[in-house]
């Protein structure tokens, strides 16, 4: 199962590298990783997306991030209620007469075309995971060239 | 620049109108280990730590040069679990640092405080590949608590502190301080900061009171309870609190190989070692338990066996520091979080009324009738029969490091220790190498006492360099090797699961009487079992380094011995 934690570490060089040594020595797995500053330049923020097959290894990797010295609080978010939201931008097959179409799909989700050329068209679309799959799988009819997502990050209410 | 001797600095410092001290990274580097308390380093010198090693040739320091750099980070490991102080330990760049890491990886598994300093390549070449370069913080991040890349020398004063907060608190480890030269070179204003505040490290010492009445409510109605106890008793000082803990209580007392000394081996609610190669009535005792106390020790594989069938009715109490240990291999009862000797004396004061455990301690005797630690005599010399006469001419009274193998598990066996701090073994990393240096290191911290290390003939090649350094700094440990030839835990195996396929396990040694001399040694070798006991008198009587060669019986086995993967109460006697 899928869970979303986030860390809140010392802004220094080798701390992210800390927490990804950390999943791979022992042997978690990372879904997603968001890490940016936040309005205090000290500190920032990993957004983490962990596969854990139980609540015991959910635990453990909690702990275990917990031991290290640059992790400051550690929220986990399984329980808690909770916003979160991911960037996608996704290249799509489209042409001219297509675009009233692809519109009309966006407009459902907070997306948008960015730019098209040459019956390609770039989308920039924000949402939940449910959101985004939903959408993935409407654009999927286009025809999707290329996909970058931002992971996961969360905010709790 | 203004250069001052460390007096001068003191004072100037504590002077409230203070004049600003200029001092290199290399002298602050020294006058933060002085103000530490470190009064031995071992180390090797390099390239890039010329400047720390120039202001080391004025210190007051005691600098063990050793011969290889594993040889060093073993006995600043040494050095701190004799003591109980942070070990330190110093190399150069590239190869200097990488040959440390057994050794940083070793206190890791172990949880000793040791602070390794390395020297780095200039800031402006890191990451170019250039000579003697290696990129230390990023091979010891898995393998050390902390470490850090020393890039500004403004900081360096602030990390030497943090790092030896760091090494020895909460639950201890090592951390790797990573100078580049020319930080060693530049020169800042001395400010020692008398208080180390690290928002995101805050280890809990007091357990929750809640946890700790909880746990005295099931003791009190426990009718078999044991206490199981690990390294954690010895790091917190709990072995006195304890000892009234299981006296008051009643409970009988098994200890994982990190645990020994944690609890007197002489005592009568002494059960020895349990796991793969405990004792019978330990492995038995602990099967049969309904409540576990279990402190400072992380049920390891070695110690658990099968974990599903592991102690199958016991509820478990689990006591320790680390709060990622409880719960991480066996499912806890009531976990506590806290220093060992904190919250066994709360643990004291909560107990309203002790549990009767006569039937239980009955029950428990006929365990040990039932199945006794024993091995053949055959008129040979018993490998068993060397650590027996060595308890018993050094009366215990001794500092026993020891190798890893067959010679690690009768060094665990057949040795009754009493007293924490006096058992020295590689647990987690199985480290072969490793008792002769940190006996080295055991000998600086505690000069007044015997310091023996009980190698194979495996193991003591490891590391077998180390000589030089003993003999040059009349470092005089002894050092029985119970050669038999073989690599003989590995032979074990093999013997007993491999069809007896012995491969790559036959080894050959040099004559360890004659290298013994060639370093300024003195070698003694054995044949026959009665001169065990003189040999073992003469090699304490010599006022230098001794090794004594006892040729033992070749194919002896260790047991009792439960397979890997096997419940702990599966155990191959081997004497039938």
């Amino acid at each position: 199962m899928r869970h979303t934690i986030s860390v809140l570490v010392e802004n220094k060089f080798g701390v992210l590298a800390r927490v990804a040594g950390l999943f791979s020595a022992r042997g978690y797995n990372i879904a997603s990783l968001a890490v940016s500053e936040t309005l205090d330049p000290t500190v920032s923020y990993m957004t983490i997306v962990v596969d854990a097959k139980d609540e015991k290894i959910l635990e453990q990797i909690k702990k275990q991030l917990n031991k290290l010295i640059d992790v400051i609080i550690i929220t986990d978010f399984t329980k808690k209620e909770h916003l979160d939201r991911e960037l996608i931008i996704v290249k799509v097959g489209c042409s001219q007469k297509d675009k009233h179409r692809l519109e009309a799909i966006l407009n459902k989700y907070v997306g948008k075309i960015v730019r098209c050329k040459n019956d390609i068209c770039i989308v920039e679309a924000v949402g939940d995971q449910h959101q985004i799959k939903e959408l993935l799988e409407a654009l999927g009819g286009f025809g999707i060239k290329e996909l970058v997502r931002t992971g996961r990050v969360a905010m709790a209410y | 620049m203004v250069t001052l001797n460390v007096t001068d600095t003191r004072n100037g410092h504590r002077n409230r109108n203070r004049k600003t001290i200029k001092m290199t990274g290399a002298q602050i580097l020294l006058e933060c280990l002085k103000r530490e308390g470190v009064e031995v380093m071992f180390g090797y010198p390099g390239g890039q730590v010329l400047p720390i090693f120039d202001k080391l040739y004025d210190a007051e320091l005691k600098f063990i040069l050793t011969r290889h750099e594993q040889g060093a980070a073993h006995a600043a490991d040494g050095y701190a679990r004799a003591t109980g102080k942070v070990g330190v330990c110093l190399a150069t760049s590239g190869p200097g640092a990488t040959n440390l890491t057994t050794g940083i990886a070793n206190a890791y598994m172990d949880s000793i405080p040791i602070v390794a300093i390395t020297g780095q390549v200039k800031t402006f070449l890191i990451g170019n590949d250039a000579f003697q370069e290696a990129d230390v913080t990023g091979i010891t991040r898995p393998i050390t608590k902390h470490n850090y890349l020393v890039k500004d020398v403004k900081d360096l004063a602030r990390i030497v502190r943090e790092a030896f907060y760091i090494a020895s608190t909460g639950r201890p480890g090592p951390v790797v301080i990573d100078i580049p030269s020319d930080v060693q070179l530049e020169d800042t204003e001395f400010i020692w900061p008398e208080t180390v505040d690290i928002r995101s490290y805050k280890p809990t010492y007091y357990g929750h009171p809640g946890q700790i009445k909880k746990a005295a409510k099931l003791i009190a109605q426990a009718k078999k309870p044991i206490l199981y106890i690990g390294g954690g008793i010895i790091t917190s000082g709990a072995h006195l609190v304890l000892r009234d803990l299981a006296e008051r209580i009643q409970a009988p007392v098994t200890w994982t190989l990190m645990g020994i000394g944690g609890f007197p081996a002489t005592h009568k609610l002494s059960l020895g070692m349990l796991g793969m190669h405990g004792t019978g009535y330990a492995n038995h005792a602990i099967m049969d338990a309904d409540v576990i106390i279990a402190i400072g020790a992380r049920f390891d594989d070695r110690v658990t066996g099968r974990i599903d069938t592991f102690a199958p009715g016991a509820k478990v109490i689990h006591i320790d520091i680390d709060p990622s240990s409880i719960s991480k291999n066996i499912r806890v009862d009531v976990p506590i979080v806290g220093d060992a000797k904190n919250i066994i004396g709360e643990l004291l004061e909560q107990l309203k009324k002790s549990p009767d455990t006569a039937e239980w301690l009955k029950a428990v005797e006929g365990l040990k009738k039932k199945y006794p630690l024993k091995y053949k005599d055959n008129g040979k010399i018993k490998p068993q029969y060397v650590v027996e006469q060595i308890y018993e001419v050094t009366g215990g009274d001794a500092i026993i490091t020891t190798e890893v193998g067959q010679n690690q598990m009768w060094a665990a066996q057949w040795y009754k220790y009493d007293h924490p701090r006096t058992f020295i073994s590689s647990g987690g990393l199985g480290t072969m190498g490793f008792g002769f240096p940190a006996a080295i290191g055991a000998k600086m911290g505690c000069p007044d006492k015997t310091v023996i290390d009980i190698a194979g003939d495996g193991s003591i090649q490891m590391n077998i360099q180390e000589l030089a350094t003993c003999v040059s700094n009349k470092i005089k440990v002894k050092v029985a090797i119970l050669n038999n030839g073989y690599l003989g835990m590995v032979r074990q195996w093999q013997e007993l699961f491999y069809k007896r396929r012995y491969s790559q396990v036959c080894i050959s040694s040099p004559d360890f009487v004659k290298l013994a001399d060639s370093y300024g040694a003195v070698g003694i070798r054995v044949n026959k079992k009665e001169e065990v006991r003189p040999a073992i008198q003469k090699a304490l009587s010599i006022d230098n380094t001794v090794f004594i060669d006892f040729h033992v019986e070749p194919e002896e086995n260790v047991y009792p011995m439960v397979p890997a993967g096997e419940a702990i109460n599966k155990i191959i006697e081997g004497l039938a």
